[in-house]
């Protein structure tokens, strides 16, 4: 049923040409970035629980030393990006679009960055179990973004053959370029990375998809694949159609296949990875390091030197702003992530965490003002944009009047807020902000619904073990009123005696608490 | 640092209500250009009268609901509303057909029902289907097509009509008037004439009515640009005219004598206008791709039948507002499918 | 004449035998109403609709002698669900009953607690634990915020903290521009006046 992997591309319906804006900041290869006077790591930088803290305030830590451990299965460590102190285990503000703060581990650098001894394993039989704890041990998530757990994400589970491998280079978001200039210098490693992982799933191939705005980069990975002469991989350059990028998005236009609603790509024998992922995940099994630095762009004209810099996980973002060259005085919002599908940070105090690819400063002339939007006119060019076949129009409609029964119907759970039907709405209607809404709307219902249920049964069970209890007094008082009527039968005469023995016996204590054993007399 | 923030997209959209409904206006000064070229000054008055009236009703109920006057009227759709309504009324109507039908339009059309984007009718087809049934005399006082430039009225002959009433001396009705093509064509079939014998009179030209068909091409050109913008979308005219063409290529093909061909049935009328400016009102449309189709089709197919067998010569703003009605329906079943959804869903 | 009479008999009889097709075949099925009515009813069991607890409440609107508009913790959605669900008019929270507020649970100061467990007995749900001359906690997935704790309690240890404002519980708000215009005006008005 399944074809083998061609040079054939397919379409996805909707989506947008947009302006790249990438040359702000491909043009000057990757730069480390200084390491930071203090290292904010959040224990959450993953989807899943939070990581638990194995350190202390006060210990010292080296890089690459764990310093939470997972806390279940979807979950992952976290590591310290540089050697130095524990100072603070405490809420700070993390990178989060509400502006909140969350529990982080924040480590004094202490400019040594002392390592952990590097642990490489060959590859070569190396069992796919073994392969995945290893990721799951350097703290391995989706680096395109989404911070998904590499490990678990290389598990699709029993029952789902996966045959191919999908790396994703689309970048197809504006303004982003870590993995362009990854794709340009390292293309090695995202090759090495490649086949780790298709060891671990057990595919024979790999499609490593690249927007044709990027030709220096398919460039540079296809004489990376010369050299290496492996036909197991192929890259092919992709129309620049935003969101290209997205997972799904991405298979179909590389394998015609469509990811069901409900499922994974594996369901249509596809597991898809990001190449810096790829990157990271060489480095973690043929270098032996675990993750404590990425790639991030920094870029926007709301800064004066844009570029990419390789960045220790935790580094404050307000540190990496000065790298940089600061912000130009027209600086009205700073982004994590694109302009499409990012969020806005409220400060620039949150560190840099593993799902932080680019950092976008933008001036307030280049931001959507939040301006009168119009009511609706039904025009449909958000239904003609959109990459997933909803009609945005008709979900706005069923969110404006609060109807989400209405709008599940209309399969707002589908929906990958990218962002392309406010691009082209007429009327300027916030609707991807509309559909967050629902969804976390829908979301919450859904937990006060299950809070509900569990508390009927709470209070069910309280009832009856309340009735219970009082059936069970009854029946005492009964049997003991039956008891006494019986009078002077054989019962009386046992429970005479037992009365008796009873009072004896605290007499016995009383006098032996009034008669205190002689060594501790002095002591009163 | 501190900054606002919002959700994304961060970058805004570069176009806007009154962007678009801007272009429907450009789209349509060839046709109203050549209307003037061919049938006087009528018409100018009739476009000033009903944009006039609309902004003041509109800015009138606005304020009444205690709404923000200025955007709503710079979003330039109570114009558009207006200009394709006067457009509709024949060329020499009195003033105060143009300002009723200008008024039922936006307030009973559009304003009561909640303004801009909640109407389920198309606003402008309202004020014009009140005023056909309910003015029928006035609704065909249609000037002949003069020809290029000489019209039979001056302009101030034109203003004098329009606001008393009354024609220059010497001057009488049946001298000016004429009856549409398809008017012609309907008192024509009632007489038991054949079709060719009824286009030979002069109300006819090459192609359909004489003078007709070139503001009809005129529509058909502000149409393409439309769609070339990307104002509109393809479906609903294609549908539409496809359904007119089928439909007349076949019953002139069963009857020839009976039934008007493609030709005139495209380009007499409101077939054209109503194709790529009144059918295509989003609001009161269906939004689906699909429902397009259907919508266009369904105007198309009810614009035939009124003309061949109804009781009116024309039957577009009936067609459309038959159509209004059957929206939710459409849009309800013509769903498109939701990437990764099973066909079938 | 008789055409027309035998036509219109023939819809009356065919539009009754479709209705009847269609209450048979499109039957629905339902749960006894209380069920329905508790389903929505948020389960706080704090009583202040004047009922010992969310299910009498349920019976009592059932039967018809309660109003729909007695549930301060579940508010507006509440009333709006059981509204829909009976096929009544929706009716503003009734003042009597109490007023709606943000989600909290209650929280118990430790330091100060004195182990009486009266409060243990209070709670509907149990999410009290504790023993005699022990201190109690609450355990705060499952309290409900119903505040019958609190009263009871002769130290005055049990406080009432909101839920929300983690990152956990944090909603995407809904866009503020609805309905767009109308704000605008109220703020061109605010500014004025």
């Amino acid at each position: 049923m399944k074809e083998t992997p061609t040079s054939r591309l397919w379409e996805f319906h909707g989506g947008l040409r947009l302006e790249g804006h990438k040359a702000l900041s491909n043009r000057t290869p990757v730069r480390p970035a200084p390491i930071p006077e203090e290292l904010v790591l959040p224990l959450r930088q993953h989807i899943g629980a939070p990581a638990r803290p194995v350190v202390e305030v006060g210990e010292r830590v080296l890089r690459g030393q764990v310093i939470a451990r997972p806390d279940g299965y979807v979950s992952t460590p976290v590591h310290a990006s540089s050697s130095g102190e524990v100072v603070a285990i405490e809420d700070r503000p993390v990178p989060h679009p509400s502006g909140l703060d969350g529990p982080c581990i924040v480590i004094r650098t202490d400019g040594e960055d002392a390592t952990v001894e590097p642990r490489p394993v060959a590859l070569d039989g190396l069992d796919p179990t073994e392969i995945r704890n290893r990721l799951r041990e350097a703290g391995l998530v989706g680096l395109g973004g989404a911070a998904f757990p590499t490990a678990v994400k290389l598990n699709p589970g029993p029952g789902r053959g996966t045959d191919l491998l999908v790396l994703n280079g689309a970048e197809c978001e504006p303004y982003i370029s870590c993995d362009d200039r990854l794709m340009r210098e390292r293309p090695e490693q995202i090759l090495a990375g490649a086949r780790v992982m298709m060891q671990v799933v057990g595919a024979a191939h790999c499609l490593i998809g690249v927007e044709d705005n990027k030709p220096e980069a398919v460039e540079s990975l296809q004489s990376a694949l010369e050299t290496d002469g492996g036909e197991d991989i192929e890259v092919l350059a992709i129309p620049s159609v935003y969101p290209t990028g997205a997972e799904k998005q991405l298979i179909k236009v590389l394998t015609g296949r469509e990811v069901p609603t409900t499922g994974l790509p594996a369901d249509v024998g596809v597991v898809c990875q990001n190449v810096g992922t790829a990157a990271a995940a060489a480095r973690a099994v043929h270098g032996g390091e675990p993750l404590t630095s990425r790639i991030v762009t920094l870029t926007g004209h709301g800064l004066r030197e844009p570029g990419n810099w390789e960045v220790r996980i935790g580094t404050p973002i307000r540190d990496l702003v000065a790298c940089a060259g600061g912000y130009a005085d027209t600086v009205g919002r700073l982004i994590m992530g694109g302009p499409m599908n990012g969020f806005a940070l409220t400060s620039d105090a949150p560190p840099v965490v593993k799902a932080t690819n680019c950092l976008l400063a933008l001036p307030e002339a280049e931001v959507t003002k939040p301006a009168d939007p119009m009511p609706c006119i039904r025009c449909g060019e958000c239904a003609r944009v959109c990459p997933a076949s909803l009609l945005p129009q008709q979900l706005h409609w069923h969110i404006h009047g609060r109807e989400f029964e209405k709008v599940q119907d209309y399969a707002l759970f589908d929906c990958i807020e990218c962002g392309c039907c406010d691009m082209v709405c007429p009327s300027h209607i916030p609707l991807t902000q509309y559909f967050r809404f629902g969804k976390s709307e829908i979301w919450a219902r859904e937990q006060e619904r299950k809070k509900a249920d569990v508390a009927r049964a709470r209070h069910e069970f309280r009832q009856e073990r309340l009735e219970r209890e009082k059936r069970e007094r009854e029946a005492r008082l009964a049997k003991k009123r039956a008891a006494v009527k019986k009078g002077a039968g054989k019962g009386s005469e046992d429970k005479k005696a037992a009365i008796q023995a009873a009072r004896e016996r605290a007499r016995a204590r009383k006098q032996a608490a009034e008669d205190p054993p002689a060594g501790d007399s002095g002591s009163e | 640092m501190r900054f606002k923030t919002e959700s994304s997209p961060h970058v805004g959209p570069p176009t806007a209500v009154s962007v678009v409904m801007r272009r429907v206006l450009y789209a349509l000064v060839p046709g109203t250009a050549l209307y003037l070229w061919f049938f006087g000054w009528g018409m100018a008055f009739n476009i000033v009268l009903a944009v006039g009236t609309a902004l003041a009703a509109e800015a009138a109920v606005l304020a009444l609901r205690n709404r923000p006057v200025r955007p709503a009227l710079g979003d330039f759709t109570a114009v558009v509303t207006a200009w394709l309504l006067a457009l509709a009324l024949p060329s020499l109507a009195p003033w105060w057909l143009v300002v009723l039908g200008s008024l039922f339009a936006v307030v009973l059309g559009k304003q009561l029902y909640g303004g801009i984007g909640q109407n389920p009718f198309n606003p402008a087809m309202v004020g014009y289907v009140v005023l056909l049934i309910s003015f029928p005399r006035e609704m065909t006082l249609w000037l002949a097509p003069a020809g290029p430039g000489e019209s039979g009225l001056g302009l101030a002959a034109t203003a004098r009509f329009v606001f008393t009433g009354e024609l220059p001396a010497g001057m009488d009705w049946d001298a000016i008037t004429m009856a549409t093509p398809l008017d012609a064509l309907m008192t024509g079939l009632n007489q038991q004439q054949t079709i060719t014998e009824i286009t030979a009179s002069p109300v006819f030209g090459a192609l359909a009515g004489s003078g007709w068909e070139w503001i009809a091409l005129a529509w058909l050109a502000g149409g393409l640009w439309l769609l070339y913008q990307r104002v509109i979308t393809w479906q609903v005219p294609v549908a539409m005219l496809g359904t007119v063409f089928a439909l007349s290529l076949v019953f002139h093909a069963v009857d020839p004598d009976t039934y008007a061909g493609p030709m005139i049935h495209l380009l007499s009328g409101g077939t054209l206008l109503g194709a790529f400016f009144i059918a295509t009102d989003p609001v009161s449309g269906s939004t689906t791709p699909r429902g397009r189709l259907v919508f266009g089709a369904g105007v198309g197919a009810f614009t035939y039948v009124i003309r061949t067998w109804g009781g009116y010569p024309d039957g577009v703003a009936f067609a459309v507002l038959l159509m209004n009605m059957a929206v939710p329906v459409i849009d309800h079943y013509t769903r498109p499918r939701v990437f990764g959804h099973g066909e079938a869903s | 004449m008789l055409t027309a009479v035998a036509a219109f008999a023939g819809i009356a009889l065919a539009s009754g035998l479709l209705l009847g097709y269609a209450g048979v075949r499109f039957k629905t099925e339902g749960d006894p109403i209380v069920e329905q009515i508790d389903a929505l009813l948020p389960q706080t069991q704090c009583g202040q609709c004047g009922y010992p607890g969310c299910r009498p409440y349920a019976e009592a609107i059932a039967a018809g002698d309660a109003d729909i508009n007695r549930c301060p913790p579940g508010g507006e959605a509440t009333i709006e669900n059981l509204a829909d669900l009976l096929g009544v008019e929706p009716k503003p929270l009734d003042p009597e009953a109490g007023e709606e507020k943000p989600p909290e649970v209650a929280w118990i100061d430790e330091d100060v607690c004195i182990g009486c467990t009266k409060c243990i007995q209070a709670c509907p749900v149990d999410a009290i634990l504790g023993a005699p001359k022990q201190m109690h906690t609450i355990l705060e997935d499952e309290c409900t915020g119903c505040e019958l704790c609190v009263d009871p309690c002769p130290v005055d240890c049990i406080h009432m903290v909101p839920l929300e404002g983690d990152i956990e519980h944090w909603k995407w708000p809904a866009p503020d521009v609805t309905p767009g215009l109308e704000i605008a005006r109220l703020q061109e008005g605010r500014q004025s006046a």
